[in-house]
């Protein structure tokens, strides 16, 4: 359908070579002369004050370099939302929960490190704790921080149109509740962070970050360093899906530790520190009321919500709003009402997890459309149909959907599942075992505001073109942390300028090349993407305005097409520009002899002319959404969604479940990599089936993780995941470059409710609290049986 | 007390003293500069330090240094050859069974080990393979069709 010679191809990642052949090089595989080990001592308590600290032994133990608390760090407050820092390096008055970090040391080697952390002596007085999110809010109830009354730090009262009204106009009305667990994000590569102060004071941090602005941004601010004299370098980074994204009070106290050595420190986490930092998804508990009319339109949606985000706020607020806003959308809904409150627990702290505080609302939503369907005797995704927004639409919130391929992606699961043949339409369940579900999603394509209040360039990109002639390398502080990126980026480029892949250098993740704010919230393709366009577009221009000069012809009558300089306005002779680039490269071989002028002899001719050739981009989202408290939470400038259909077989006598099939359809706008989105709603669909049937993280009385490791935590393997089917829908996003917009997270959004709807239809079976394992099943199986017996 | 031990990592024999508590992982990582090999969980749950000890596909994080005395190893580093990708290599990279990466190596050499003792697996069988290979941004579909690609190739 394109005429892109690049995009929308099957090109392999610019990384995949070196990933499939061990050089990629990841945080933990760097090393610095003279590098010292970090190890970081966790409060072992989940809530209590501390008495004394006491580090002397630690300090005299042989190879021992640094011993910092509290007091070598001081207690800046920091965390993600301005309004809510309520996080410092390490504790001070309290211990929060199992894990929080009290102190660190810096050692010639781990086994020093570990066994300095040993001998620190801390007292404590125990406190009582709040492990119920649902109760913590309560009168009488433990205080975990002043500055959250009543443990709750963000709610969310909105209530747009008149769900009153909507009430009066219900045909069918019913309220249904679900609830789910903390989750890990489980990426492979545990955090690492290795950081190196030089003399003149700057301070270099490689981590394993998802977002190298804001973490340098944390950095200056908590450690009081100059904004300038701080980099952060985000090396290979091997997964991140939220939790990477703030910055941690390990990245801190690294850093502490290489500036009072003045070496070079490293840390990298076990997993079982992966678990105890977290900053992965809420626990959430949801109560929905969703009315709709005779003909199946939908008429209000009143939500009530309370997430509890563990010790801390971190993305949490971002969270509250989110799980409300991301409700706006599919469908056409013109009255909701949505209460949201965000409560602290001593449990690790909750942050940003991919489809971020929206999978587990649209899960008991899509549930609903499900029930109501059966209710009114129509097919669920005839219900979808008719109740699905179309481009041009404002949800109920004031987001607008400038694309949306909503009903196309419907249609097409529901066509390529064979979903007629294998459901009744009648809306009645199959039962025996075998069942099949669809449902929705929507999602974000970039948060239409930064973290921070500014009117900051959300990215910028600076292409520079070699001097030498030939290739290009395009400078971001964009964060590729396995999604493809920088892949992303280096085909925008070599589109733009006519240039093979391989001519054209990434480099990225490093706060001192540009601005970008990160990878999350679903960005960096529609952001990232549009300023790598222009920078490349500026670069081109630049270029072909000084051939054209050199020429006497206008700039406009030259293009750059497959490493070529193309004359639009009819033949032109080279051959004094060759004849310089020749001349300068004498002894040279496979000089460019045909009649066409090279892009390698037009870079270098115009950097003789001109001088080094850089070509810039900036994007930042126009102002959106509407007026009322929180509307910028949800804002983007374009929206993806996403239909998929589950087919699952269930054991009936042992509850185990079988997903024998998922098949999904998303709307990115337009495919740069086709593989890629491929790749990202495969990786959706398998981390939303986690979490639908196995993922949850289990704590003991006193607030332990009792299965902080991916043998207890269960995570989809290859046995678990069945066949994915991926289907592309276009829908050429208006504000997205090329027409491209989110994937990332859009395609994880159905997953949960397709499979819960692919249940029931087997089993006759609601079950209200994720995940669904056998036990649950079974247990919902048989009471469903003896009420009925 | 360090032992003095001799193996053959990627064809290239070593002699090496490490404490008896050392792991492979750590000798590879480490002491060699393998860094290829990753180590994603340290307690044998995750499969990202998949290597291959005397042709078995081993984790090399519950493997002492000391048990790989007088034994071959093979890591991720030793699959190209003269800097071309090998079939299997290259069919991870051109089927998008690649992402974030870490898993890579770890999948790699039990495909490896898996193809040379079944160069025609069904997908059960690649699946039940890989199955101690944790992956979590692929979903597993590109590997396994990476696996079949590559082998398919194999009839050529």
């Amino acid at each position: 359908m394109s005429d892109y010679r690049i995009l929308n191809t099957r090109a392999p990642r610019v990384d995949a070579v070196d990933k499939a052949t061990g050089k990629a090089i990841y945080t933990d595989d760097l090393r610095r002369p003279g590098m010292l080990y970090a190890a970081i001592l966790h409060s072992p308590l989940a809530h209590a004050r501390i008495l004394n600290i006491d580090t002397s032994r630690a300090e005299q133990l042989p190879g021992v370099k640094a011993v910092v608390t509290y007091r070598e760090a001081g207690t800046t407050p920091y965390g993600v939302s301005p309004a809510r820092y309520d996080e410092t390096i390490f504790c001070h008055d309290k211990v929060r929960y199992v894990g929080d970090e009290i102190a660190a040391v810096a050692a010639v080697d781990q086994d020093t490190a570990l066994e300095a952390v040993r001998l620190i002596k801390v007292d404590f007085e125990e406190l009582p704790i709040v492990l119920d999110g649902r109760t913590a809010m309560d009168e009488g109830q433990p205080l975990l921080h002043e500055m959250h009354k009543n443990n709750m730090c963000a709610k969310v009262n909105w209530h747009f149109g008149d769900i009153e009204k909507g009430r009066k106009e219900s045909h069918i009305i019913r309220t249904d509740h679900l609830s789910s667990k903390m989750q890990d994000a489980a990426f492979m590569e545990p955090q690492s962070i290795l950081a190196e102060t030089e003399s003149n004071g700057n301070l270099t941090m490689w981590s394993s970050t998802q977002a190298p602005h804001y973490v340098q941004r944390t950095l200056a601010m908590a450690l009081n360093i100059p904004l300038h004299k701080v980099r952060v370098i985000k090396p290979a980074v091997g997964g991140g899906f939220g939790p990477k994204a703030s910055c941690s009070s390990a990245e801190l106290a690294v850093c502490l530790l290489a500036m009072k050595t003045g070496q070079p420190v490293k840390l990298t986490f076990d997993r079982e520190q992966v678990f105890l930092h977290s900053r992965a998804r809420h626990q959430f508990f949801h109560t929905m009321t969703t009315g709709v009319k005779k003909d199946g339109s939908l008429s209000f949606l009143e939500h009530k919500c309370i997430l509890d985000g563990g010790a801390y706020a971190s993305f949490g607020i971002a969270t509250v709003y989110y799980s409300g806003s991301l409700l706006g959308g599919p469908y056409r809904l013109k009255n909701m009402k949505y209460d949201g409150y965000r409560v602290v627990t001593n449990k690790p702290a909750c942050g940003a997890q991919r489809g971020h505080g929206a999978v587990i609302a649209r899960a008991l939503f899509e549930v609903q459309l499900d029930r109501i369907a059966e209710e009114l005797g129509m097919d669920p995704i005839e219900l979808r149909l008719k109740n699905v927004m179309e481009a041009g639409e404002t949800t109920c919130n004031e987001l607008y959907v400038s694309s949306f391929g909503m009903r196309e992606a419907l249609e097409a699961v529901r066509d390529s599942a064979a979903w007629k043949n294998k459901r009744s339409s009648s809306g009645k369940i199959r039962g025996g075992g075998k069942g099949i579900g669809a449902a929705c999603g929507f999602f974000v394509s970039g948060a239409g505001y930064s973290i921070y209040r500014s009117r900051t360039y959300h990215c910028t990109v600076v292409t520079k073109v070699d001097e030498v002639g030939g290739g290009v390398t395009v400078n971001s502080g964009s964060a590729d942390i396995g999604q493809g990126s920088d892949t992303v980026l280096a085909m925008i480029t070599a589109e733009e300028l006519g240039l093979s892949l391989d001519d054209v250098q990434v480099a990225s993740g490093d706060s001192k090349l540009s601005v970008d704010l990160g990878a999350y919230s679903s960005r960096t393709t529609l952001m990232t993407g549009h300023a790598c366009r222009e920078a490349a577009q500026d670069a081109k221009r630049q270029i072909l305005e000084a051939i054209a000069g050199k020429m006497s012809v206008a700039p406009e009558t030259l293009d750059l097409k497959d490493g070529f300089v193309v004359s639009l306005a009819g033949e032109i002779d080279f051959s004094e520009l060759r004849k310089e680039y020749l001349q300068e490269h004498k002894g040279f071989v496979d000089l460019p002899d045909g009649p066409q002028l090279t892009f390698a002899e037009a870079s270098r001719v115009a950097f003789l002319e001109l001088g080094t050739i850089v070509g810039t981009g900036k994007y930042r989202p126009p102002p959106l959404g509407g007026s009322f408290k929180g509307a910028a939470v949800g804002t983007s400038p374009a929206f993806g969604c996403s239909a998929q259909v589950a087919e699952v077989s269930v054991d009936l006598e042992t509850g185990e479940i079988t997903m024998d099939k998922i098949t999904g359809a998303h709307d990115c706008g337009f495919a740069i990599n086709v593989t890629q989105v491929e790749g990202q709603m495969h990786g959706s669909i398998m981390m939303g089936m986690g979490e639908a049937l196995m993922e949850e993280i289990i704590y003991d009385k006193k607030g332990r993780i009792v299965n902080a490791n991916l043998a207890e935590y269960k995570i989809p393997t290859a046995l678990d995941v069945p066949p994915l089917d991926a289907i592309i829908v276009e829908s050429n996003e208006p504000h997205g470059p090329y027409g491209a917009k989110e994937v990332g997270e859009g395609a994880i959004m159905p997953v949960i409710p397709t499979i819960l709807n692919a249940i029931y239809d087997a089993t006759g079976v609601r079950i209200d609290e994720l995940p669904v394992t056998p036990e649950r099943l079974m247990a919902a199986m048989k009471a469903k049986k003896d009420k009925k017996g | 007390m360090k032992k003095i031990i001799s193996l053959t990592v990627n064809g290239v024999s070593h002699e090496v003293a490490v404490e008896p508590r050392r792991t492979l992982l750590e000798l590879i990582r480490e002491d060699l500069g393998l860094t290829g090999t990753k180590k994603g969980c340290g307690i044998g749950d995750c499969g990202t330090c998949t290597v291959l000890l005397d042709g078995v596909a081993t984790f090399s994080c519950l493997t002492l240094a000391i048990q790989a005395d007088g034994c071959t190893v093979e890591t991720v580093e030793s699959l190209a050859e003269n800097g071309q990708l090998n079939r299997l290599q290259q069919a991870f990279v051109d089927q998008g069974a690649i992402q974030c990466g870490y898993c890579t190596p770890g999948m790699l050499m039990t495909t490896t080990e898996l193809l040379r003792r079944n160069p025609h697996p069904e997908e059960s069988e690649i699946r039940r393979a890989i199955s101690g290979n944790l992956c979590r941004c692929t979903g597993y579909q590109k590997i396994v069709e990476a696996i079949q690609t590559a082998t398919e190739d194999s009839d050529e």
